[in-house]
């Protein structure tokens, strides 16, 4: 008996869709004996990691609340991602796309109407666009690499916020903290549960989600992408245009995470604060491979890392876990699913000893 | 401004400019035999946080380096195997390989917030680190310094002037001819991804050792980042990576005393902070638009996954 490793002909459907699971199975193990190694109690760790905080309405409804802006984003990357186009900086697009929504808020603070919400959404997906044209125009006019223009822009846009709250969008009577006005009754997102913080943005992001499959799968556009990411030169023959992808798929993440941006302010939030979220234009990645670049698997994976944050908050509380556990989880996971999709592309057979290879 | 505080900046400037010429020499290595590894950041933090809770917990600053090198090696390692043994897919990894970094970094780290550690010593060459101006400027920095610029020799030798050299740039470039006159191209690229590693954590080790003694959650502030586009600026060649590596620590020393200087024109702080990142925008663009592009270099297998025909 010998271990033999073939490639398989075509990808494996059945097993493209397994292995996120097997991938969470993975890190659950590897969980167990983090907890164990570190001398926390590895069950009950994991039962407040991933457990009790589904059991109660609350904690489903904050796993929403955090889901929402990651499958947003998500979504939006995973566009790109298909298409070999990689947007890192969904982040600094988030965090623009608050500073824009925001302004307006600020602008029209305190006046009524139900058009101010609208308006402030427009400026957000504006926002996160307009930044992300930044890499977009790089790329496509001079060929410069967008992981790194965009990934640095997000540094940028991170102090660009710090200047705006410690100096001209400072509460006046804020007593000196770096945060901006709260934003007044018209300019928050209605809560559609009461008692809890759960707000029109996880519904949004469910549809928007939904719409981004129906685009993906019945229209020209979607095909487009999903041809410039396979067989670049195939579509190059089909005269499907590279640099109109680019544009396309950075204009759709950024104005996604710029939308995802606002709904954090309009939301959870309600004014600006030098930091928006714990990294969600970075976590969005994770959850857009563990979505397998699938619009529908995406809203599973964004649920997934939401609780990915939400266990981690409650086992700190319960059993005292230092908070960065997340973001090994985090990684760890995105590791793991990234080693079994070796499984949907090769397959490992046992076999017979090879009989000696006889020259042709 | 007077000669003394020249010499200061200078040394500041040198400074600073390590750290990014261990991990941008490192990927360079990667890279020319055709791996792109994006977690640079990752494997920097984990050498910074992993040099640092040694050297406090053991008190030897040596043994804290050696595993702050040896940390960065490990998460190479674990990104060659995905990558050159499963196939994965190279970006996707490295930017798995950074987010792990910053979890596993700040998970390990949190017990050392706040620690002081005493920073790396210069060495002083009795004698001559006493001449002015220029005992400073040449005899006045710590062992990792003189490492980071014997490095620098030493790949640029070993790439050009080497037998081990040659292989690894011709599994670069074309992986599959390499691997028909019988390279292991797996094994050099094992090899030189954790070489790429140890560096980073040397990197990572340089920040928390010397640069500013502490450590930090997320320190590197984006410095793996700029290392990577460090070795396009360089078009992948070690001395231009030590040039560029003194001009982004030109650039950041520059903001600092800015900043320390009550600000330039009025601009508030955080314009000045942001200038490292912008100049990285801005050199990317110059060296992808001059009309120098079509000679860039780029090994021409980089980024390709290979799998040896059976």
């Amino acid at each position: 008996m010998s271990l033999r490793i073939e490639p398989r002909t075509e990808q494996s459907r059945t097993l493209l869709y397994l292995t996120p699971l097997l991938a969470v199975a993975l890190t659950v193990v590897c969980g167990f004996f983090i907890f164990l190694f570190m001398g926390y109690d590895p069950q009950a760790s994991l039962y407040h990691f991933f457990v009790s905080p589904l059991l109660t309405l609350y904690g489903l409804s904050e796993l929403a609340v955090k889901a929402g802006p990651l499958i947003m984003i998500a979504v939006g990357l995973a566009l790109g991602f298909r298409a070999g186009i990689w947007n890192i900086g969904a982040e600094g697009q988030l965090t623009m796309g608050a500073i824009a929504g925001g302004g307006v808020a600020l602008l029209f603070w305190e006046q009524q109407g139900a058009w101010i919400l609208p308006l402030m959404a427009l400026a957000g997906i504006l926002g996160g666009m307009a930044y992300a044209a930044i890499p977009a125009f790089l790329k496509t006019k001079f060929d410069v690499n967008e992981i790194l223009t965009s990934l640095m822009l997000t540094y940028v846009a991170t102090l660009f916020l710090s200047i705006l709250v410690y100096g001209p969008w400072r509460d006046p009577a804020g007593f000196n903290f770096p945060q901006s006005r709260m934003f007044s009754e018209w300019e928050l997102l209605p809560i559609i549960l009461e008692g809890t913080r759960l707000h029109l943005g996880f519904p949004i992001a469910v549809l928007i989600a939904i719409a981004a499959w129906v685009v993906l799968t019945k229209t020209v556009v979607g095909f487009e992408l999903r041809v410039v990411g396979q067989a670049p030169q195939a579509a190059a023959y089909a005269g499907f245009h590279r640099n109109r992808v680019v544009w396309l798929c950075l204009l759709a993440s950024g104005g996604l995470a710029g939308l995802a941006g606002l709904f954090e302010i309009a939301g959870p939030i309600g004014q600006l604060i030098p930091t928006l979220t714990p990294g969600y234009g970075f976590t969005a990645i994770i959850v857009a491979f563990l979505g397998r670049l699938h619009p529908i698997g995406i809203i599973f994976a964004g649920l997934m890392m939401a609780l990915s944050y939400i266990g981690g908050e409650n086992a700190q509380v319960e059993v005292g876990l230092p908070q960065a556990i997340t973001g090994v989880f985090q990684g760890l996971l995105l590791f793991i699913l990234l080693a079994t999709d070796f499984l949907t592309r090769y397959r490992i057979r046992f076999t017979a000893p090879a009989r000696e290879a006889r020259p042709a | 401004m007077s000669l003394d505080a020249m010499v200061l900046i200078l040394i500041t400037v040198i400074s600073a400019a390590t750290p990014l010429l261990y991990a941008a020499l490192g990927e360079l290595v990667a890279e020319r035999a055709g791996v792109l590894n994006l977690g640079v950041e990752g494997m920097m933090l984990a050498g910074a946080v992993t040099a640092f809770a040694v050297t406090v917990t053991t008190g030897s600053a040596s043994l804290g380096i050696v595993a702050g090198a040896i940390a960065g090696a490990v998460l190479a390692f674990a990104f060659g195997v995905l990558t050159l043994s499963l196939l994965a897919n190279q970006v996707a990894t490295g930017l798995a390989l950074t987010i792990f970094g910053i979890g596993l970094s700040a998970l390990v780290g949190a017990g050392f917030v706040g620690i002081p550690v005493e920073r790396l010593p210069r060495l002083a060459v009795p004698g001559v680190s006493d001449l002015p101006v220029l005992g400073p400027l040449l005899f006045g920095h710590d062992v990792l310094v003189y490492l980071g610029l014997l490095m620098t020799f030493g790949v640029a030798w070993f790439l050009k002037r080497t037998r081990g050299g040659m292989i690894l740039r011709a599994v670069g470039e074309s992986d599959v001819s390499a691997h028909s006159i019988g390279y292991d191209v797996i094994k050099v690229r094992y090899l030189a991804v954790l070489f790429g590693g140890l560096m980073a954590g040397l990197g990572g080790a340089f920040l928390s050792l010397s640069y500013t003694p502490m450590w930090v959650e997320e320190m590197t502030a984006g410095r793996g980042w700029i290392a990577l586009a460090l070795v396009v600026f360089a078009s992948w060649r070690p001395w231009r990576v030590l040039l560029g590596a003194y001009l982004f620590g030109g650039v950041t020393i520059l903001q600092l005393h800015a900043q320390g200087a009550g600000g330039l024109f009025g601009l508030p702080a955080q314009v000045l902070s942001m200038l490292p990142y912008l100049a990285t925008i801005l050199v990317l663009t110059i060296i992808a638009a001059g009309p120098w592009r079509g000679r860039l270099n780029a090994p021409a297998s980089l980024g390709k996954p290979f799998r040896p025909a059976t």
